[in-house]
């Protein structure tokens, strides 16, 4: 009895000491000591784009002393929930366009980026689209923009030369329809408003005007039964209907001679389909002009980051021109300074289209609350074809409504 | 042992310092659940009627309490939120309605066959029906994936008998939907198009499951039933064979034996059978996560999967902690009635004598 009395009494103890071990040992285990080191979550789209962040960090370390940590993330947004709610949020972020707004609007970011060295170097529109209430939040990391890739075999093999690269929507149609044949559909894109809604955009139509929600404007339903009237033609799929996971698989299986994507498509290309031959150009125009749509990563930090400054040194390092054209060259994205996408452009004219379609870019709508409205429309979108646009459009309009309302 | 029993009864009466040991016995697994259970669930209870953002701890001082603020969202207030919660519960209540009957029969049917005493290599058997519960839902989910491509496996043995399979993980279809199609009603009737609860339309709550979540359907039956068949068969076995002599010597065909002497002895693991497999099909998670989330058209979405959305990506931590406790209750009552149907009845037909009977033997 004894014995056991004991046994229970250390097994007790034993379990409040494992218990005590979980609890983090101190709160300020990064504070200002002499060699900061710093983390960094990244989210990357191909060992290229890891194993660049990993060189960078390297260097930057030879130089300030400042040890970096690269995580690479497996799904982001959740590991970014995690660490924010546990109170051990990486020091540095990779914070998607979709949800930066959403990010500011919550309070869990350091609006650091007016504080840079190289703070007014960014592409003004990209500081735009990175201000919450007028306050520049986060250095932006670099940004893509869509184009029109065409798979140039198929063009020639359907008689196509390079005076038919369409530049209106007429034009679009007409070679889809060319290019279209058994096995192949002309255009793919994915079914979802970052794709479609440039359409509704070459329209002249937008979501939010003058904070007004104009989402079910006679603009963006023109938009929207040109994209049906292509499906309807049969030369558009999506990437579901050709058994492609998305626009780019659907384009290197072939199954697509055109589709709509930005400048990552070229790495994707040269990892799953190195023997793809294709071309980029700008997006036709509409009848309300050219228009396309800017994507962007800024680097996010923490509000009251204890490592501000180091974190500060680390992004103007990231940003200088120098390490963005190295990571342009390593994974294809365009760097975020104007003097660095212009050295871009001429570095690889293949993606001059990209840099071209910054003139008349516009970032999707991404405020607090946005992105589950166009998730809604995105799923809406899949009854394509069964429902009108102007339904989809009012549902649409109904939701951003209540949540820009809410956001406000 | 001796010894020890010997100090005892010198210390005093028998019982002494028994209360002592026994609280020191069980503390161990009175601080595991407290520290594991009860903690998270009154945390969790807190966040669901708090403004907590998700950032730092939900106890710290900038987080305000907003009453049901968060479950009027998703079940009163007309919007999205309620939108999707409605669709949600929809979509997994067909999941239910058809997982449980059929992973249940399928389960007590294998593990019938496999207890025969004259099937030949009932060992093989055995482990084969095992073997899809054992092998990781993630894997089995990306085999589904490709068999079930509009160009793969499964379409292609359809083709093979001359019907044109659908883009199985791709059609938003509802089955119920589909069917009445067929009559040319592809148009809602105006009295299921209007009415409608937690923001969906009678119409879409009649939709029936979607071609996609018959694919998960399949999917759980196929790797929940070996595990249920397990049940099954240690019950089985555990009913002599004596009982099996007397039904026969009573002159029971085999279906007479089965539904009036095997399955009322399989009552208790029939109950938890349906139990587990109830709260199991409530949470269906991990395949819609590795799906990509609600798509099809939403017709895969469920409660689960919808409380790790708007917490981890929309920051709406309270509305997902809400979706928590609403699926809660909703398991425990389900769970209730349940055992209310299958409670044991004294039997009333025959009554006077087998009431008799049993009061003798117990």
């Amino acid at each position: 009895m004894r014995t056991s009395q004991w046994s229970a009494a250390a097994l007790a103890a034993g379990l409040v000491v494992t218990l005590a071990a979980c609890t983090p040992a101190s709160e300020s285990g990064n504070g200002s000591s002499e060699t900061e080191s710093l983390s960094m979550l990244i989210a990357s789209s191909s060992p290229a784009e890891s194993g660049y962040y990993e060189d960078a960090a390297a260097r930057f370390t030879e130089e300030t002393g400042t040890e970096v940590e690269v995580i690479i993330a497996n799904d982001l947004i959740q590991q970014l929930g995690q660490g924010f709610a546990g109170n051990s949020a990486p020091d540095v972020f990779y914070l998607p366009w979709d949800q930066f707004q959403t990010y500011a609007a919550q309070g869990f970011l350091e609006p650091y980026a007016a504080d840079l060295a190289n703070a007014g170097e960014f592409l003004p529109a990209l500081q735009e689209q990175f201000s919450y209430q007028d306050e520049f939040y986060c250095a932006p990391k670099d940004f893509s923009t869509l184009g029109l890739q065409i798979n140039t075999d198929a063009w020639a093999a359907a008689g196509l030369t390079d005076a038919d690269v369409p530049t209106t929507w007429d034009d679009l149609s007409a070679v889809a329809a060319t290019l279209t044949t058994d096995g192949q559909v002309g255009l793919s894109m994915g079914r979802e408003y970052a794709r479609v809604g440039v359409f509704m955009n070459q329209a002249g139509g937008t979501l939010i005007d003058n904070g007004e929600v104009t989402a079910d404007s006679a603009e963006n339903a023109e938009g929207l039964a040109y994209v049906q009237s292509l499906v309807d033609e049969g030369s558009l799929a999506f990437p579901p209907d050709l058994e492609s996971g998305w626009g780019g698989e659907a384009f290197g299986l072939g199954r697509a001679a055109m589709v709509i994507e930005g400048p990552w498509i070229n790495g994707a290309m040269q990892n799953d389909f190195p023997d793809r031959e294709f071309i980029s150009v700008e997006l036709p125009a509409g009848p309300a002009g050219p228009s396309t749509f800017s994507f962007a990563t800024c680097w996010g930090m923490p509000i009251d980051s204890p490592t501000r400054d180091a974190s500060m040194q680390f992004i103007e390092f990231l940003t200088s021109d120098d390490e963005q054209l190295a990571a342009a060259a390593a994974f294809g994205v365009i760097p975020s300074t104007t003097s660095g996408s212009a050295a871009y452009a001429e570095q690889f004219p293949e993606n001059a289209a990209f840099v071209a379609g910054v003139d008349y870019a516009v970032s999707p709508v991404s405020f607090a609350g946005a992105a589950a409205v166009l998730t809604e429309f995105n799923s809406e979108l899949e009854t394509f074809g069964a429902a009108n646009p102007a339904s989809i459009l009012a549902s649409l309009q109904t939701n951003l409504q209540a949540a820009f309302d809410s956001a406000q | 042992m001796a010894r020890a029993a010997q100090r005892t009864r010198r210390g005093g009466g028998i019982r002494r310092g028994e209360a002592r040991a026994g609280y020191l016995f069980i503390a161990p697994a009175v601080i595991i659940t407290v520290v594991f259970l009860a903690i998270p669930v009154l945390l969790a209870f807190w966040v669901s009627v708090s403004d907590w953002n998700g950032f730092q701890s939900p106890l710290n001082p900038r987080v305000n309490f907003v009453g049901l603020e968060n479950y009027a969202a998703i079940t009163v207030e007309d919007g999205l939120d309620q939108r999707n919660f409605g669709r949600s519960i929809r979509n997994n209540f067909y999941y239910v309605l058809l997982v449980v009957p059929l992973q249940t029969a399928l389960s007590l049917f294998l593990a019938v066959q496999v207890n025969r005493a004259v099937l030949k290599g009932r060992g093989f058997f055995r482990t084969a029906f095992y073997f899809p519960s054992v092998t990781s839902s993630v894997a089995i989910v990306i085999v589904f994936q490709f068999l079930f491509l509009g160009t793969g496996a499964v379409n292609a043995v359809l083709r093979a008998i001359g019907i044109q399979g659908p883009n199985w993980f791709n059609d938003p279809t509802g089955i119920f939907h589909g069917f009445v199609s067929i009559f040319g009603l592809t148009t809602p009737p105006p009295f299921l198009a209007d009415g409608g609860m937690l923001g969906v339309s009678w119409w879409e709550w009649l939709s029936g499951p979607s071609v996609a979540m018959m694919v998960l359907i399949f999917l759980a039956v196929f790797t929940t039933s070996g595990t249920f068949m397990l049940l099954f068969l240690a019950a089985l076995q555990s009913i002599g064979a004596e009982i099996e002599e007397a039904a026969l010597m009573d002159g029971a065909g085999p279906f007479r034996k089965f539904f009036s002497i095997t399955l009322p002895m399989l009552k208790p693991t029939l109950f938890t059978v349906l139990t587990l497999g109830l709260i199991g099909s409530w949470q269906v998670f991990d395949q819609i996560y590795i799906l990509g989330g609600g798509a099809p058209g939403g017709t895969l979405m469920t409660p689960a999967y919808l409380l790790y959305e708007s917490s981890f990506i929309d920051l709406q931590w309270g509305q997902g902690a809400a979706i928590a406790f609403i699926l809660f209750v909703f398991i425990i009552l389900l769970t209730l009635l349940q055992r209310w149907i299958l409670r044991d009845r004294a039997p009333k037909k025959r009554g006077v004598a087998q009431t008799a009977v049993k009061g003798g033997v117990s």
